[in-house]
């Protein structure tokens, strides 16, 4: 057995016990990401050996004197390319930062650090973290583990391929509509966005703002609540950080349901979505039924209206926060230009791949006068519909249970060129973010082509820790065996 | 509604969003808002009329500190980063006239 099967917190434990070194865990992560990058492409930035091995010894040699170190002490860990890591190149897997080295890292990176993290590199993802297969990035896609001729999804989708194809032991992704639940679901890893507020988003480079929250990708469920209550914390240098007295998300790894209240929105297994995944979500139900839970089909309103809320909002948000890569002060500049906004405008223009000109120009457009109200203002009243449509949801239900994507993992090639078609996809998993809700993805099941089903479980704001409890028992029930 | 998408909507946009397009961006710019705009019209579904706002999920007001630097002085990392740097300070094309 390689030190790559092991899951974050065994690993850690075997550290702590002496029966491995964190040089020795970093030394068979490296190994693997030199094997196989080529084939997966789920790295944008590989630390080189030498740093990463250092580290490694030093966290080694806090451990040895005994000094404070949590259950992740050691472990190598990978991180979404749109976290600031200091000295690190970071790039958004964009041209326009593509030489981009940040002076300060993000707080979840330093909590990370803090608790003796290994960081072997930055993972993969869609430019700027706008699109659903990891196929917009401009160092070219990443390949779907299971199958190297499908997307991993996105917009995290170098990060759950990189857990997948065991290039690291865990990893961070950035969750705007989806982005770690998706990827997660379609390379069969578990993920988690939180409630917004809980991870710090300081450093990590914005895209929509009110809706963007880092969260684990990992193994297993317990890898994931072990990582959320190492990354989360209030900071003060994000002014929409969360004070939260809660975060002690591993005692939530309660093998048992029952008596929780279940609810599955009809239109989360309707109209649109594979059978083989209808499937394998309702018998994921029927597991958890079995052990105890009240599990029921209810009307979840508004479900349709999501899609278009969120890419209006999202886009209002990004076009004024990639306003700020403008060619002056870093990232690429044009190398020939007239005066200063032909400056800006070239460099932009040649920084910016096709779908994030798309997004920018749609919420520059949403936000311009004279659309302001018919648009951005609807889309806000519309998002305040959806969040009371959820607060009545939870007044009857401990945890809402459906699938995280309506299909698995499409063909590389499939999606970029009808962009309506590829947001359409994200149907079950954008809503969680416009209410600011904690949502889990787990394995639970494999599709007649061979590619991991996705189990979405969702939880009233605060309440990570119900929809931690319904995965753990869940996972435990499901064991190793996803057919 | 999405008809409102014209040569003119996009050379606007263009400019409120910095970016230079090809006719052939242009052209294929028109068609993707139009579409996309045609498919956020079904908003208008809904009677919102008596719904506020909502930009955060959770009330979130200010968070104010005094202005004095806690992070030292980053200012030699900081101007690695720029694409062209002079005696301390970073190029640019000329400004003002």
């Amino acid at each position: 057995m390689s030190l790559m099967d092991y899951t974050a917190v065994e690993l850690g434990r075997k550290i702590k016990a002496g029966e491995v070194s964190a040089v020795e865990a970093a030394a068979e992560a490296l190994d693997s990401m030199e094997e196989n990058d080529g084939k997966y492409n789920c790295y944008v930035t590989m630390l080189d050996r030498e740093s990463v091995l250092k580290r490694a010894a030093c966290v080694q040699k806090q451990i040895d004197e005994g000094l404070p170190t949590g259950p992740l002490a050691g472990v190598p860990v990978a991180i979404k390319d749109n976290m600031c890591t200091k000295g690190v190149r970071t790039t958004c897997s964009s041209k326009i930062l593509y030489n981009f080295e940040p002076t300060f890292s993000s707080e979840a990176v330093i909590n990370l650090e803090k608790a003796g993290a290994v960081i072997l590199g930055k993972t993969n993802m869609d430019e700027f973290a706008m699109g659903s297969t990891t196929e917009t990035s401009y160092f070219g896609p990443t390949k779907n583990p299971w199958n190297t001729e499908h997307v991993p999804g996105g917009s995290s989708g170098g990060s759950a391929a990189a857990v997948a194809a065991k290039e690291c032991t865990y990893a961070l992704g950035s969750d705007t509509g989806g982005s770690i639940r998706q990827p997660s679901s379609y390379c069969g890893v578990v993920g988690m966005k939180p409630t917004y507020g809980t991870v710090s988003r300081y450093g990590l480079i914005a895209y929509g703002s009110s809706l963007d929250q880092i969260g684990p990708i990992a193994k297993d469920v317990t890898d994931c609540a072990t990582v959320l209550e190492t990354i989360a914390s209030y900071d003060p240098k994000d002014s929409t950080s969360v004070r939260r007295d809660d975060l002690d998300f591993t005692s939530a790894l309660v093998d048992d349901v029952a008596g929780m209240k279940i609810g599955i929105p009809k239109d989360y297994i309707g109209e649109g979505i594979d059978q083989t995944v209808k499937e394998a979500v309702l018998a994921a139900a029927k597991v958890l039924e079995e052990r105890g839970a009240v599990v029921e089909e209810f009307d979840l309103e508004l479900v349709k209206y999501a899609i278009p809320a969120y890419y209006v909002i999202a886009s209002a948000e990004a076009s004024s926060n990639l306003a700020r890569f403008d060619g002056v002060k870093y990232g690429y500049r044009t190398e020939q230009y007239d005066g200063l906004h032909n400056m800006y405008k070239k460099s932009r223009s040649e920084g910016f791949g096709p779908e994030v000109k798309r997004r920018i120009m749609l919420g520059s457009f949403v936000l311009s006068s004279g659309y302001y109200d018919a648009y951005y203002l609807k889309a806000l009243r519309t998002k305040a519909l959806i969040k009371q449509a959820f607060d009545r949801a939870f007044k009857k239900y401990d945890v809402i249970l459906g699938p995280a994507s309506p299909t698995t993992a499409p063909r590389l090639g499939d999606s970029l060129g009808d962009p309506l078609k590829m947001y359409l996809g994200d149907i079950y998993t954008i809503s969680v973010n416009l209410a600011g809700l904690p949502g889990i993805c787990v394995p639970c099941g494999i599709d007649e082509k061979n590619l991991p089903i996705g189990l979405q479980l969702i939880g009233n704001c605060f309440e990570e820790k119900k929809i931690i409890r319904a995965a753990y028992a869940y996972e435990q029930s499901r064991g190793g065996n996803l057919k | 509604m999405a008809n409102i998408v014209t040569d003119e909507t996009i050379e606007n946009v263009a400019l409120l969003a910095e970016l230079e397009l090809s006719p052939e961006e242009k052209e294929q710019a028109k068609k993707d808002m139009a579409n996309m705009l045609d498919y956020i019209d079904t908003l208008n579904e809904l009677d919102t009329s008596d719904v506020e706002p909502m930009s955060h999920v959770f009330p979130v007001s200010n968070v104010l500190r005094e202005d004095v630097v806690t992070n030292g002085d980053g200012s030699e990392d900081t101007l690695a980063n720029a694409p062209e740097e002079k005696d301390g300070a970073i190029v640019v094309p000329e400004t003002f006239h």
